[in-house]
């Protein structure tokens, strides 16, 4: 464990990805091969179990700490992490332990089979015998919430730096379900195909923004300059829901989300279509909510996201179907290496071989002559339920991560109002102890209507100001949450509009976020709740 | 009741008995100042009353002002008030105000810290019936480790930086923090070079006679290869500037309290921080106030409202008060203002790269 609370405070102490790297590659090499897996699931989103309770783990580090409850509760606000703050309040250990990564993570898991008093006096034990430092880490993984500020691709890069095997094959390799505990490191370095483990998902391939914010607009002439004939293009919708790959192979179907999720059972819909496709397919798409063979608004596919149990009503009320854009392994080969073109061709082959047309769509091509005709279709996009336009380079196989060159997502310019700031809460990580979460407000009359949240959108420095404000304007504290006095007018975008029952507005925003502070307009100069619910009118569903 | 021998008014802490104000402001006839810094020592009042220690300090930041200074434990009565100073253990020359008029004594911490730095005259409990504390670092997820800790990695840190051949740049307030780290940098890595900010007041400090390591000013002939072997010590304003970037490859630790919070940390994005600070821990506060048997505690800045309330509840009389300081680390997100306060009423301090 020590080594792994050194990798953390190293990786801490450096801004620069090369030192990065350096660092976890000093790792790689130090620990045993059973820590590495450990820390290469951890680093890569795969929570570790979380046997104890985490009302339990904090009760006991309040008795730990030795304060009264709401001390922590504050201490907390001031921190934004809760294992942070676990380890920051309890007295300075005693002991010390030599366990490593794997022996603590075993622990850990053990503790599934024990009683409550068991757990309680284990973890007591353990925080005695960790210095604050391994103590935050320690805690981390009780607490299950691993973000740390190194990408995927910075470990993969170490991991391919050190055993040799080149970043995207070892990328694919960690790609779906796998526990440390059965995944070995020799498995990892040797050579494999993609048929070792039926369920592994490629990773996806993400398309570049064109325009990086909406303030810089990009016009026909400028993407005919920046991606050269038209004809070398393929254009489709960019589709507005759940991006998946879906798999067949060895009789059996998996479906992944993007974020590496097994979401299989989430979308029984799909499963007819799926079996009924050859073994070795794999197809890469979106999911959506349709009815009457029409995609509805992303809000509707929302509710059922995260509901456990999928009840009949919800099947009915939003059923999904998939529009498929690719094909990544076809007949049991992966086809990742062939033209866009070319796979496109094997997917329309496959899908108009399909019983299930409603279930399984496909993304249709966008005709286009000219960039000035795309750009003119591009308007159309809202209407179409889509975010925009996705470019795809004839030529191009199918790559790995985010990268520029083949791949472009064109989107629409957001819908924006002018807001009121009304409450603002205090940020988590890097912004712990600033107030950096936000709650706008429009005019109804002469009353404000809160009516979005945000978290984005300003620079440091604005948000160093904003926070500033906010000190020295509240009106009232309820919990973290304080009142402003309303003065600070800002320009919020959003992607979509719908109705709702369960905001006071009446309204609820896709992707609310901050475009700019407004200094020129004083709150009065905001904008109105009527003026919000004519967009429902044009744009909501 | 009797009217309070020290009040809360919005020019600042006031005596009317004295006549006086303790670190007011704006504009007053008679000040009393804990310490230079700006947020403390205002420019605008007709008579200062200072320690001795903070002469220099003060006539460099505020100009040409009318300035008393005492030693600590030096008594100066004003209309039958007795005002006397004692260690704060901040910064050189901070002083609490003691004030004293018909047996009833309150006491002023302007900024304090319990723990010895070696440069500043170490923090002395004052016995009192009513304490005005801070409270900038009010939380208990602020526990300050031995200095002698921290000075260690630094120094390990710029070891690290002259085998790596980059330039080791200590970030910290050019009252305070930059002569603490300069009295316990370890002189045989290398020289210790300075920003013209914290030259100046070094020099004020030299002035008034406190004796402080050699340090070289960083003009524009400062060969940038000689620099790179020792450190520089730089105010925060300098962060990320043309003025530091020109000494790169280099790395910046930055010495704060803040820094003891990981978000925090990474926020300032600076390679290293430490968790240096010249204020008190929570331990430090609760044992200062303890320390001084008072009645009653006047919570300033800090984390008054939870500071306040954990007070009342293991059994102080505590109250929340509203004051303007805080200025100089509490607002740590305010990077732009900072270094203003920072310069002379002639604003000659901040463009020492120029020629």
């Amino acid at each position: 464990m020590k080594a792994f609370a050194q990798l953390f405070l190293s990786l801490d102490e450096t801004n620069k990805t090369n030192e990065k790297v350096k660092v976890l590659k000093d790792y790689f090499t130090n620990v045993p091969d059973t820590d590495k897996m450990h820390m290469l699931a951890l680093f890569t989103g795969r929570r570790p179990k979380r046997p104890i309770n985490s009302t339990l783990i904090r009760n006991w580090a309040i008795e730990a700490s030795n304060i009264p409850q709401w001390l922590f509760e504050e201490s907390y606000h001031v921190v934004g992490d809760l294992a942070e703050t676990m380890s920051l309040l309890m007295p300075e250990s005693q002991n010390s332990s030599s366990k490593t990564l794997t022996e603590w993570i075993a622990e850990i898991n053990a503790q599934a089979a024990r009683t409550e008093e068991e757990r309680k006096l284990w973890l007591m034990d353990s925080w005695a015998m960790l210095d604050r430092q391994e103590r935050f880490v320690f805690n981390k993984l009780l607490t299950g919430s691993f973000r740390i500020g190194v990408s995927n691709n910075l470990v993969v890069k170490a991991l391919a730096d050190i055993t040799g095997i080149e970043a995207p094959a070892l990328t694919h390799r960690i790609m779906g379900s796998w526990m440390p505990e059965d995944y070995t490191y020799d498995q990892l370095v040797q050579e494999q195909n993609a048929a070792d483990n039926i369920s592994r998902p490629y990773p996806f391939f993400l398309a570049y923004p064109i325009q990086e914010t909406s303030e810089k607009r990009k016009s026909a002439e400028d993407v005919g300059n920046a991606l050269g004939d038209a004809d070398q293009w393929q254009a489709e919708w960019k589709w507005d829901g759940i991006r998946a790959q879906m798999i067949k192979r060895g009789g059996e179907i998996f479906i992944w989300s993007r974020g590496e999720d097994l979401a299989t059972e989430k979308f029984p819909e799909l499963h007819p279509f799926l079996n009924a496709l050859p073994d070795g397919t794999v197809l890469d798409g979106e999911i959506l909510s349709f009815q009457d063979g029409l995609p509805m608004p992303f809000n509707i596919l929302q509710t059922r996201i995260g509901r456990k149990n999928l009840s009949k009503k919800i099947l009915t009320d939003s059923p999904v179907a998939t529009i498929v854009y690719d094909c990544l392994e076809y007949a049991g080969e992966d086809i990742r290496y062939k033209t866009q073109s070319e796979r496109r061709e094997i997917l329309e082959k496959l899908q108009q071989k399909t019983e299930f047309p409603e279930v399984f769509r496909i993304s249709s091509l966008i005709k286009f002559d000219t960039w000035e005709d795309l750009e003119m279709t591009r308007e159309q996009s809202r209407a179409m339920i889509a975010e925009g336009i996705m470019l795809k380079r004839k030529s191009a196989t199918y790559q790995v991560g985010r990268r520029r060159g083949d791949w472009w997502k064109w989107k629409i310019d957001p819908l924006s109002v002018d807001a009121v700031m009304i409450y603002a809460q205090k940020g988590h990580g890097r912004r712990a102890d600033l107030y950096t979460d936000y709650t706008f407000a429009v005019w109804d009359g002469d009353k404000l209507v809160p009516f979005a949240k945000a978290y984005s959108g300003l620079t440091d420095a604005e948000i160093n100001k904003v926070d500033y404000f906010v000190k020295r304007n509240t009106l009232e504290k309820f919990g973290p949450v304080r009142t402003v006095k309303p003065e600070l007018v800002f320009e919020i975008g959003f992607e979509g509009i719908n109705k709702s029952t369960r905001h006071k507005s009446g309204i609820a925003l896709r992707f609310p976020r901050i475009l700019r502070w407004r200094h020129d307009k004083p709150k009065e100069e905001a904008d109105t709740l009527e003026s919000l619910k004519d967009l429902l009118g044009e744009h909501g569903g | 009741m009797a009217k309070p021998l020290l009040e809360f008014t919005d020019r600042g802490i006031y005596c009317a008995q004295g006549k006086f104000y303790i670190d007011p402001w704006k504009p007053v006839d008679d000040a009393v100042i804990t310490h230079a810094h700006a947020d403390h020592a205002y420019v605008g009042h007709k008579n200062y009353l200072a320690h001795h220690l903070s002469k220099e300090v003060l006539y460099y930041r505020l100009g040409e002002i009318n300035l008393r200074t005492i030693e600590y434990g030096e008594t100066v009565t004003k209309n039958g008030v007795q005002i006397s100073m004692y260690p704060a253990g901040h910064v050189i020359g901070s002083a609490q105000i003691r004030v004293e008029y018909k047996g009833v004594v309150w006491v002023v911490s302007g900024d304090y810290k319990t723990d010895d730095d070696g440069i500043s005259t170490p923090f002395e409990p004052v016995k009192c019936h009513h304490f005005i504390s801070e409270c900038t670092f009010g939380m208990p997820v602020y526990s300050w480790k031995p200095q002698a800790e921290i000075f260690t990695d630094v120094n390990n840190w710029w070891r690290g930086n002259v085998e790596n051949g980059v330039a080791t740049v200590i970030v910290g307030y050019s009252l305070g923090k930059a002569q603490r780290i300069l009295q316990n940098l370890d002189l045989d890595i290398g020289k210790v070079y300075t920003h013209g900010v914290i030259e100046n007041t070094n020099e004020a400090l030299r002035r008034n006679g406190v004796i402080l390591n050699p340090t070289e000013r960083i003009t524009a002939e400062s060969s940038k290869e000689e620099v790179r072997k020792g450190i520089i010590i730089a105010p925060p304003s300098s962060v990320g500037t043309p003025w530091m970037r020109k000494f790169g490859p280099y790395s910046f630790g930055y010495c704060s309290g803040w820094m003891a919070i990981r978000g925090a940390k990474r926020r300032r994005a600076a390679d290293r921080g430490f968790i240096m600070s010249d204020h008190a821990d929570w331990n430090g506060l609760v044992s200062a106030i303890d320390a001084t048997g008072c009645e009653c505690v006047y919570l300033t800045h800090g984390y008054t409202a939870s500071f306040t309330r954990y007070l009342n509840e293991i059994g102080f009389n505590a109250r929340e008060v509203h004051t303007l300081y805080g200025g100089e680390e509490e607002e740590a997100p305010v990077t732009e203002g900072e270094e203003v306060k920072e310069t002379t009423p002639s604003g000659d301090v901040v463009k020492e790269d120029a020629p």
